[in-house]
C-alpha cells in the first residue's frame, strides 16, 4: 500500500489521528523548551553538521582507523556489504556459540536489515528489550517511530496486549504496573541469555570505542550479563574524536525527547575478561548514497526522530504508512536509495514545508532532498504514465499565454455554469473542500479593461 | 522604481481582487507598476511534482515577461520562492539571475525595499495570520518556531500598522496548512486533515478574518472553511493592507 492510501486509512479514525498528532506535538514542544534553554543551540547544530561533513569526506580513513583501534582493544570487527551479509555474520556468531536465544536492545539498523525475521527463520528466538520495541514485538508489528517505537499504541491497548502475553490483570492500563510486568519478564531473559545485540549511536575512530544511548539501561543489562556482545552499526555512525561526543550527546536527546541527555550513555571500549565483543560495520547502500552528491547529507543523520515529531504529515499519517524501517521525512530520503521502485511514493508524502530541515540537529536539508528525489524518480521512470501525460499538457498550456487565457476562461465558465464538471467524486479536491467560486473576470481581463494595454 | 506585477495563474483566475489590491497598494507607495499581459505561471506545479525538466518553456516566458523590471512583486510567497530557487534559462542566464534576485513576495517588498513604516488602512476585526511555510521558512518572511532565534514577522509588522485591527494568537504559530501544491490532491486525506486542524486553531482563538501572504494556502483553507460552514472569512493580506 502506498503512503497516500495508508494515510487515508489512518485518517478514517478522526479522534485517533488527533491523539497521534497531539502526542507527537507534545514531544516537539518538549524539544523546543530544551533547545531554547541553550543559547548556543544554532552553533551546536552547525558544529555537528561540520563534524559530520568531515566524516563523510573521509569516511574510509576514519573507518580504517576505528577498525585498527577497536581490534587493539580486543573487539572483533566484521564488515557487511549489505543487509543479508549483516544477518549472516550474526547468525554465524550465534552458531559458533551454539546459541538459539538472544536479547537485543534498540537498533534501527537491525530493523533496516530485517534481522528479527531472519533469525526467527533460522531457529533463533530474539527478545527485544527496549520497552517500546518489546510492545511492538509482542504485537507482531514493526516500530512506527525510530525513537518512540510504539508511539501509535495507547496505554489501554498495551494493557490488553500485556494481559494476553504477560498475564497482567485484565483491564489494567496503569503504565507503572505494566512497566513492572515487562521488567520482570525481561529480567529473566537478561539473566539467561548468553548473547546480547545492541545498536551503536556513535563510534569513535580515535579510540576504537562506541557509545550506546538508552533511557532504560536495557542495552547495558544485556551487554554486561552476556558472554558475547554483538554491536551493529551503519558505517556513517563514526565520529573522529572522543571530544566530538560532547556536541552530539548534547544535541541527540534534546532533539529526540527534550531530555538534556539520555539516562544511560554507555561507552563500550573493550570486552571484559572472558567476554567476546563483536562489531558489525554495515554498508547496505550507504556508499551508494555517499556517491549521490545531492543526497549525501542524509548520512549525517543521528536518528533523533525530531524531524518525525515536527512533520505535520507524519503526525497525521503514522509511521507505518511509510512502509520502511525509518519513517518520516528522513526515511523518505533514505528509502528511495534502498529501493526506488518500492519507495517512489515517499518523497511525495510531504508538503515541502521545511520544518524538518530546521529542526534537524545536524542540519540535513531534508526538504530540498525530497524535492531532488522527486526529480530523480521522475527522470528514472518511476512516475505513473498518466501523471507524466497530465504534466506535459500542463506545461504546454502554461507556456502559451493564449492557450492559458482561453483555458482559464473555459474552466471558469464551466465551474460557474456546469459545476458538476468539477464538483464530483472524481475530483479529490471536492471530496472534503469547496472549490473556489469562479469570478466573472480574471485579473488579466480586469487589468486590460481598467488600465489598458501598456 | 519600475515594478513588474506577477499575478500567479490561480490568483489571476480565481482571486482577481487580490491582484487588484496588490496593484493599488504598490501604487499607493509610489511604485510604477505594470502587469505584463503574457504571463501565466511560475512552473511550480510541474517542478514540485518531479517534472522540473518540463518547466523550461515556462521559465523562458517568465524571463521574457519580467527581465526588464527593477523589481518583480507577487502576492504569493510560494511562487516567489520557486522562481528564486529554480528559475534558469540556458540562453539568457544573466537575465534569469536578475529575475531570481529581484523578485519579492509582497510583504517582504513592503518591509525590506519600500521600508513602509505606516499605513492608512483601517480594518476593525480580529485577524489571524496563516504563516505559509514557503514564505516563512523559504523566504524568511517570519521567524520559524524551530530555530533558536528571536521572533519576527514582516506580515504582522504590517498588520500592526492597520488601525482597529487586533491580531489573534494561535496555539501553534506556524504549522503547515497541508496545501502543498499537488500534495493537496495526491494526499487528499492528510491534506484536508491538516487544513481542518489549522482552521480549528483559528476558530478556537477567535479569528474573524483569516489572512496570509500566500493565496494558495488560503484557497485550501477557504475550501475547508466553506465546506464546514465555519464563521471565518478569508482574505489575502493585500486586501487588508489596502482596506480603507
Ligand atoms: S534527519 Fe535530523 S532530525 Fe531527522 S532523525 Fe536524523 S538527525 Fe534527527
Amino acid at each position: 500500500m502506498n503512503h497516500a492510501d495508508a494515510a487515508e486509512k489512518f485518517n478514517k479514525d478522526f479522534d485517533r489521528t488527533t491523539w497521534h498528532d497531539e502526542t507527537l506535538w507534545w514531544v516537539r514542544q518538549k524539544r523546543d523548551r530544551a533547545a531554547f534553554a541553550i543559547p548556543e543551540w544554532e552553533q551546536l547544530r552547525e558544529t555537528a553538521s561540520q563534524i559530520k561533513h568531515n566524516v563523510l569526506s573521509n569516511l574510509d580513513n576514519y573507518l580504517i582507523e576505528f577498525e585498527k583501534n577497536a581490534q587493539k582493544n580486543g573487539i572483533t570487527v566484521h564488515w557487511a556489504a549489505d543487509a543479508h551479509e549483516h544477518n549472516q555474520i550474526i547468525l554465524s556468531i550465534l552458531k559458533s556459540q551454539g546459541v538459539t536465544e538472544i536479547v537485543k536492545s534498540k537498533s534501527m539498523l537491525t530493523e533496516e536489515c530485517h534481522l528479527n525475521p531472519y533469525l526467527t527463520e533460522n531457529g533463533v528466538e530474539v527478545i527485544d528489550t527496549d520497552l517500546g520495541e518489546r510492545i511492538v514485538q509482542l504485537a507482531d508489528e514493526p516500530p512506527s517511530h525510530i525513537v518512540l517505537p510504539c508511539i501509535h499504541w495507547k496505554k489501554e491497548e498495551i494493557g490488553v496486549l500485556f494481559h494476553k502475553h504477560l498475564g497482567t490483570p485484565e483491564g489494567c492500563a496503569d503504565p507503572v504496573l505494566l512497566t513492572h510486568a515487562a521488567r520482570a519478564n525481561l529480567r529473566e531473559k537478561f539473566l539467561t541469555r548468553r548473547v546480547a545485540i545492541t545498536g551503536v549511536n556513535f563510534a569513535v575512530a580515535e579510540t576504537g570505542e562506541f557509545v550506546v544511548c538508552t533511557n532504560e539501561g536495557n542495552a547495558d543489562m544485556g551487554a554486561h550479563l552476556a558472554d558475547v556482545h554483538i554491536a551493529c552499526m551503519g558505517i556513517e555512525k563514526i565520529i573522529p574524536k572522543r571530544e566530538h561526543l560532547g556536541v552530539f550527546l548534547r544535541l541527540l536527546t534534546r532533539s529526540a525527547t527534550g531530555q538534556p541527555i539520555t539516562t544511560y550513555s554507555s561507552h563500550f571500549g573493550k570486552p571484559r575478561e572472558g567476554q567476546q565483543m563483536h562489531i558489525v560495520l554495515v554498508d547496505n547502500g550507504r556508499t551508494v548514497q555517499l556517491g549521490r552528491e545531492q543526497f549525501r547529507n542524509s548520512l549525517k543523520c543521528i536518528r533523533c526522530g525530531a524531524c518525525m515529531n515536527t512533520c505535520p504529515v507524519y503526525r497525521r499519517s503514522g509511521g507505518h504508512s511509510y512502509h520502511n524501517a525509518v519513517a518520516g521525512p528522513i526515511g523518505a530520503i533514505l528509502a528511495p536509495n534502498l529501493d526506488m521502485t518500492k519507495n517512489a511514493d515517499l518523497p511525495f508524502a510531504s508538503t515541502l514545508c521545511g520544518s524538518c530541515s530546521n529542526v534537524c540537529p545536524v542540519k540535513i536539508n531534508i526538504h530540498e532532498q525530497l524535492y531532488e528525489w522527486r526529480q530523480e524518480l521522475t527522470k528514472s521512470g518511476h512516475s505513473p504514465t498518466a501523471k507524466t501525460l497530465s504534466m506535459k499538457v500542463m506545461s504546454a498550456v502554461l507556456s502559451n499565454p493564449t492557450v492559458y487565457h482561453l483555458s482559464g476562461k473555459i474552466g471558469r465558465f464551466a465551474m460557474a455554469n456546469a459545476p458538476f464538471v468539477v464538483n464530483n467524486s472524481f475530483n479529490p479536491w471536492f471530496k472534503q473542500r469547496e472549490m473556489p467560486e469562479p469570478p466573472k473576470e480574471s485579473f488579466g481581463e480586469w487589468y486590460k479593461k481598467n488600465r489598458g494595454e501598456k | 522604481m519600475k515594478v513588474g506585477l506577477f499575478i500567479p495563474c490561480y490568483v489571476d483566475q480565481f482571486y482577481p481582487q487580490v491582484g487588484i489590491a496588490t496593484l493599488q497598494l504598490l501604487e499607493r507607495f509610489g511604485c510604477q507598476v505594470s502587469y505584463p499581459a503574457k504571463q501565466t505561471c511560475c512552473g511550480q506545479p510541474m517542478a514540485n511534482s518531479g517534472y522540473e525538466h518540463l518547466t523550461h518553456d515556462c521559465n523562458r516566458l517568465f524571463v521574457n515577461n519580467f527581465s526588464e523590471f527593477d523589481y518583480i512583486v507577487s502576492p504569493s510567497g510560494s511562487c516567489v520562492l520557486h522562481i528564486k530557487d529554480h528559475l534558469h534559462d540556458d540562453k539568457r542566464e544573466g537575465e534569469a539571475t536578475h529575475v531570481r534576485t529581484h523578485i519579492y513576495e509582497l510583504t517582504e517588498f513592503l518591509t525590506d525595499i519600500l521600508k513602509v513604516e505606516n499605513l492608512t488602512a483601517h480594518f476593525p476585526h480580529r485577524v489571524g495570520v496563516h504563516q505559509s511555510c514557503h514564505g516563512q521558512r523559504g523566504l524568511h518572511v517570519a521567524q520559524m518556531s524551530e530555530l533558536v532565534a528571536p521572533p519576527f514577522s514582516k506580515p504582522e509588522k504590517l498588520l500592526n500598522m492597520v488601525t482597529g485591527l487586533e491580531l489573534v494568537k494561535l496555539d501553534r504559530v506556524d504549522e503547515c496548512c497541508g496545501f502543498g501544491g499537488t500534495f493537496c490532491v495526491a494526499e487528499e486525506a492528510v491534506s484536508v486533515r491538516m487544513g481542518i486542524d489549522r482552521v480549528d486553531d483559528h476558530v478556537k482563538n477567535g479569528t474573524e478574518v483569516l489572512t496570509g501572504g500566500d493565496m494558495s494556502c488560503l484557497m485550501h483553507l477557504e475550501g475547508v472553511i466553506r465546506r464546514r460552514q465555519l464563521p471565518i472569512k478569508v482574505m489575502h493580506i493585500a486586501e487588508i493592507l489596502n482596506a480603507k
